[in-house]
């Protein structure tokens, strides 16, 4: 009916063209006035990109982090870590949702949090827009949420790569839900938000280096240290029980990524292609530059180092992917690689922390490579697409990024640390000596992974 | 009862060529272990790992006293590769048989 009235409409502007004419006229009139005030419209087609985007970030958690990580530890702790990174994601969700979502995006104008005017959502329906990079157009709140909400799910999933196969679940939950609470709501408005603090210094962050990955990473290195070594941590065989798990894993997170740091773009245009062959040419630069340090230093090239690799420039290129060129992004890639390589390998035994999976060596330093090397990798004569003032320099841009980075690394630590006391004080830290020579699996959930 | 403890790969061919002499049976067992031929080491980003035992296949056969010789002799040529790690053989008398279905007893059991 509705095709009919339009083609009679139609035919009846055929008969009158005069008429026509002016009415056209009026529409373009209409039209200039409207982009003048710009009224800034959804577009489906970004709609329906940021949904798929959504549920990728929530593909690198479960299952690609959950079996990365799985695959590293001992088959008596496989169940641990699936549990582990299945509860905190779904913890951190409604954590979120109820209060997280303000304190990071709540509308206030503190440079330090969001307030509480979101808590549970308020004033949130499904016509609520938020704003993209573009002043044409918006998403749905709903959708930014959704979005931001697998962010917050993955972060302190990370950290539990720190002290996995010894700390009690409870605790683990516990220092999950105050770590969110008083370190990443805090620094993803800093860093995200219009009225944050790091935000306002002008530091590049495309999709989280300083907010997940230093964030994450720096307080792995505290929770390592104070939750303390393994028993028989340098004495016994803690090789990985499956490098096959820890290579499918990885390349979930590398598949997911694509909606972590593509995603962050809000919208499928053009910046949002950069964010992807970025996010594909680091890696892959990365992934090479692990096996030819590990052919040149070991004479073998090992799958683990591959996929450490991988996540190393996955995580270096997070915070750089929509301002670098593919080019930088190699340039990115290698020298993550480098720097992580040697943090894992000769670093972290020469200090002795136990950080089981690198959290720290690979997330925390090649964040930090990352967040400081986009600095550089941004200008416009290295194929960047420039800085973030107007007409500002690689040493200014360079500046604010090391600011940004020192001011995370300092409160994820603070509160990394206060967390882990609060823990230790209420349900404790770490199981018993016994439990964790039987293994978490059957100990914490009484359940074995493998019955063969 | 003969035991041999051979390399894993090896296990196909030494089967092949007991049957060809005329065993019509064997238990076999995945085992570590170590003799003269030493672990080796696994490394995993940093950590350093000596494996000590290394992956073998232990056959356990009961034959006739007749045959037991050439046994031993079959499982020596096929198992042999000249390196360190070929294995070892043991040969220890067996008490009693029975087969289990029919009850048949001593070298009727076998």
């Amino acid at each position: 009916m509705k095709h009919l009235f339009t083609l009679a409409g139609a035919g009846l502007f055929a008969a009158l063209p005069a008429w026509a004419q002016e009415a056209a006229t009026d529409a373009a009139e209409a039209t200039a006035e409207v982009a003048a005030e710009v009224v800034p419209v959804m577009d489906k087609g970004d709609v329906a990109f940021m949904m798929i985007a959504t549920v990728l970030v929530l593909l690198m958690t479960i299952p690609g982090l959950a079996l990365f990580y799985g695959g590293l530890v001992r088959s008596k702790n496989m169940l641990s870590v699936l549990m582990q990174t299945t509860m905190i994601a779904c913890l951190g969700m409604i954590i979120w949702v109820t209060y997280g979502y303000s304190f990071a995006f709540g509308g206030s104008t503190s440079p330090y949090w969001g307030g509480l005017g979101k808590l549970f959502l308020a004033g949130v329906d499904g016509d609520s827009m938020s704003a993209t990079f573009s002043a044409e157009y918006v998403i749905p709140e709903y959708l930014f949420i959704a979005f931001q909400m697998t962010f917050a799910a993955i972060t302190p999933a990370l950290i539990l790569g720190a002290f996995v196969e010894r700390i009690k679940f409870s605790a683990a939950l516990l220092f999950s839900a105050i770590w969110l609470t008083f370190s990443y709501f805090p620094i993803a408005h800093m860093v995200w938000d219009a009225a944050g603090l790091i935000y306002n210094h002008g530091a590049i962050d495309f999709a989280g280096g300083t907010v997940v990955h230093i964030n994450a990473g720096v307080a792995a290195l505290v929770a390592a240290i104070v939750v303390g070594k393994r028993v028989g941590y340098g004495k016994e065989n803690m090789a990985p029980h499956s490098m096959v798990m820890t290579m499918i894993g990885a390349s979930l997170l590398w598949v997911g990524w694509f909606g972590f740091n593509v995603g962050s773009n809000l919208e499928a245009n053009g910046g949002a292609t950069l964010a992807m062959i970025n996010t594909l040419i680091a890696t892959a630069a990365a992934t090479l530059a692990w096996a030819v340090i590990e052919s040149v230093l070991r004479g073998k090239v090992s799958m683990l180092g591959a996929a450490s690799g991988m996540i190393t420039g996955l995580v270096a290129v997070t915070p750089a992917c929509g301002s670098i060129g593919p080019m930088g992004a190699i340039v990115l890639g290698v020298v993550a690689s480098s720097v992580s390589y040697f943090f894992v390998t000769t670093v972290k035994a020469k200090m002795g922390y136990d950080d089981s999976l690198d959290v720290f060596g690979i997330h925390g330093v090649a964040g930090i490579v990352g967040a400081i090397g986009v600095g550089v990798l941004a200008s416009p004569s290295l194929g960047g697409a420039g800085f973030m003032a107007e007409g500002g320099t690689m040493g200014a841009q360079v500046y604010v990024q090391v600011l940004g980075v020192a001011i995370t690394i300092v409160w994820s630590a603070v509160v990394a640390y206060a967390a882990l006391m609060i823990c230790k004080a209420t349900v404790g830290l770490r199981v018993p000596e016994e439990a964790e020579r039987e293994g978490l699996d059957l100990t914490s959930h009484g359940e074995r992974a493998y019955h063969m | 009862m003969i035991i041999a403890a051979i390399k894993p790969y090896k296990l196909d061919e030494v089967r092949e060529a007991l049957t060809a002499v005329g065993v019509r049976g064997m238990m076999v067992t995945e085992i570590k272990g170590f003799g003269t031929q030493s672990g080796h080491t696994e490394i995993y980003r940093g950590a350093e790992y000596a494996v000590n035992f290394v992956p073998k296949m232990r056959l356990e056969l009961v034959v006739a006293d007749s045959l037991a010789d050439q046994v031993v002799d079959t499982i020596t040529k096929t198992a042999r590769t000249g390196k360190i790690g070929d294995g070892k053989i043991f040969v220890l008398d067996v008490a009693s048989a029975l087969r289990v279905r029919t009850g048949e007893t001593g070298d009727d059991a076998l």
